[in-house]
């Protein structure tokens, strides 16, 4: 879009505030955290596009990608307006070496369709993270190349880190021998 | 990009859903990132063709089948978990040409206890007994982070005093864990007298462990609020006796190892990652500082009290197993120092933070007043609330970046608690550090990567 001329001429800090006046970071609604780190909230439809303004921004790894179940929480972290909460949420941060900072993207991700496109092919190292993510949480990643159970045996069922995923009194399950 | 003539989207956030996504990010954009949408760093990884994507049942019908001499170029190969070079329980699929291997794929969770889940039932304050068990070879930093993003949330200041001897306990654990990489590494390489070194120097550190914390390993010391006990009386000359011990004692690994031929072609040119590959991968620690990055947390985003000591951050240049093994001996040199300068500089003061809702009452109070063993018993029962809200605190560990993820509900135990394992992402590199490498190096790249289990696992 570099020959739109009629761009608003906007600075160079990613951090800005939109139409609506609340603050807007690579495309997406930005918060500060209990920690003051910056958090940005993607939908699931933008988080490649975001993903990919985050890593052309200078963020060159993916330090963490996890999800959190917040099938139980009532008092859950805040989120802006306009951000509708939904039962999963993926999060993933980034880091910046040359300018030493964290960016941290949290993305709802509903009950009945739990899939967010796969960062693979922007940060490969997302790889184990996402299938750690998949196993755990039941959360599938589009596009990624292997999307495997990683830590659970690959025939176990369920997915341990949901809420709704009791603890205790489990028959331990041990693969078939032939 | 194919977008050039899109529609100039409206900002209201009312229509945003209805808009392009594409254009409505890139419009919201700061015009020069907009032009800038970054294809992807796959392309930096030549060696990607490296990595199987086998699932094991495919693995074991592959075996079934009936030899063909004149098809079959390739042999499917089964390594560990139980093969004493994979450090534990990591078991490999190689698939060989020969003896080179083609492809590798990692495969991980033979150790898995579901720690994260065990988390969500402990309180704040057992959470360190929780997840000290996941590095058991540098059990203090997962305390310490543990600690660092319960802190964040509550809120609270330790004194200058546990920062310090927080600081002190970790560079002694730096060493420890190194010198085991030491001793692991020699094994897997059959330098054997290397083995007996490695752990003969380890042994002591982890009597002074045993001393200060009560225990050799899994200590539970640093806990939300300070550490468990202050340092005994005499410390310090514990600690620079053993210094004066281990200091000669690294000048002979030098002459032991680093001029050694056969040690040196072992190594040398085997296992070589560039640092554009290190940073697509997510890898830290030494193996990113072989690259030559100098990226380390504790010099580039300070914790601890980490920016008031001096220390360098030995890098590597060529990225191979050689320059990972040099690392990690220099950085036990950076660490003797980190520590000397703790021993002189050792602030006086409380060893934890004197606040009421996160600390204990002194044992001598709880004999003369109801109040404080009510408070004592309820702080070890039922624990103390943690504010609603969500951290990420990390340190540098000495295998790279360990964080811990927090999310808390408001109340005692930590409603989701992630650990984000240097180990487990490190793992990535092993195909692309084995490629058409012999079979022999691929235990020198397993034993360079230093992986621990029980944190890839957890």
């Amino acid at each position: 879009m570099a020959d739109e001329t009629d761009t608003p001429d906007e600075t160079a800090d990613p951090t800005e505030s939109a139409a609506s006046g609340a603050p807007v970071a690579y495309g997406a609604p930005l918060t500060l955290s209990t920690d003051d780190q910056r958090v940005i909230h993607p939908t699931r439809e933008q988080w490649l596009l975001v993903a990919s303004a985050i890593l052309a921004d200078g963020y060159r790894m993916c330090i963490d990608l996890t999800a959190v179940d917040f099938l139980t929480n009532p008092r859950r972290p805040e989120l802006p307006a306009g951000v509708e909460p939904e039962r999963f949420e993926v999060v993933a941060s980034f880091m910046n070496h040359q300018r030493r900072e964290r960016i941290r993207a949290r993305i709802q991700v509903p009950a009945d369709d739990p899939t967010v496109p796969s960062l693979t092919t922007l940060y490969p190292g997302a790889d184990y993270l996402e299938r750690e993510t998949y196993d755990m949480f039941g959360i599938a990643f589009d596009g990624h190349p292997d999307l495997s159970r990683i830590l659970m045996p690959e025939n176990w069922e369920g997915h341990p880190l949901r809420k709704d995923y009791a603890t205790g009194a489990i028959p331990v399950q041990f693969k078939e021998t032939n | 990009m194919a977008i050039t003539d899109a529609p100039q989207p409206d900002l209201d956030p009312a229509d945003a859903a209805t808009l392009d996504p594409v254009a409505l990010a890139a419009s919201t954009m700061p015009s020069d990132a907009a032009t800038e949408v970054h294809e992807g760093q796959l392309g930096l990884l030549p060696r990607i063709g490296s990595v199987m994507r086998m699932s094991e049942v495919q693995m074991a019908e592959a075996a079934d089948q009936p030899l063909d001499d004149e098809n079959d170029q390739t042999m499917l190969m089964n390594m560990g978990p139980s093969h004493p070079s994979t450090h534990g329980v990591l078991r490999l699929m190689l698939e060989l040409d020969g003896e080179t291997v083609i492809r590798s794929k990692p495969v991980v969770g033979y150790l898995h206890t579901g720690m994260e889940k065990t988390a969500e039932n402990l309180t704040y304050l057992q959470g360190p007994t929780n997840v000290t068990r996941m590095d058991y070879a540098s059990p203090l930093f997962n305390e310490l982070v543990f600690s660092l993003a319960t802190e964040k949330l509550l809120d609270v200041e330790v004194p200058e005093r546990a920062t310090w001897i927080r600081m002190l306990m970790c560079e002694m654990n730096r060493i420890s864990s190194h010198l085991l990489f030491m001793a692991t590494n020699g094994m897997d390489l059959g330098a054997v007298s290397m083995m007996i070194y490695g752990w003969r120097e380890r042994e002591p550190l982890l009597r002074f462990f045993e001393k200060v914390t009560g225990l050799r390993m899994n200590h539970n010391y640093i806990r939300p609020g300070g550490v468990a006990a202050d340092l005994h009386d005499g410390w310090q000359e514990d600690l620079l006796e053993y210094l004066e011990m281990l200091e000669p004692r690294l000048d002979e690994y030098h002459i032991l190892m680093n001029g050694q031929p056969i040690w040196r072609d072992r190594l040398q040119g085997v296992g070589v990652i560039n640092e554009a590959e290190c940073l697509a991968l997510g890898t830290t620690g030494p193996i990113l500082r072989s690259a030559g990055s100098s990226w380390d947390l504790r010099r580039d985003m300070p914790y601890l009290a980490y920016d008031q000591v001096d220390f360098a951050i030995p890098v590597g240049e060529y990225g191979d197993c050689f320059d990972r093994y040099a690392i990690r001996l220099a950085e036990i040199e950076e660490s003797i120092k980190i520590v000397r300068q703790c021993i002189e500089k050792m602030p006086s003061g409380d060893y934890r933070a004197q606040n009421k809702k996160v600390t204990p009452p002194p044992r001598g109070r709880i004999d003369e007043s109801m109040e404080a063993l009510i408070h004592h018993f309820k702080i070890f029962t039922e624990g103390f609330k943690v504010p609603a809200g969500e951290t990420y605190a990390a340190v540098e560990s000495p295998r790279g970046e360990l964080g811990v993820y927090i999310v808390s509900d408001g109340s005692s135990t930590p409603y989701r608690m992630h650990v984000r394992a240097p180990s487990f992402v490190n793992l990535q590199t092993l195909p692309h550090l084995m490629e058409n490498g012999l079979l022999a190096d691929a235990v020198a790249v397993i034993s360079s990567v230093d992986p621990i289990m029980g944190e890839v696992d957890r």
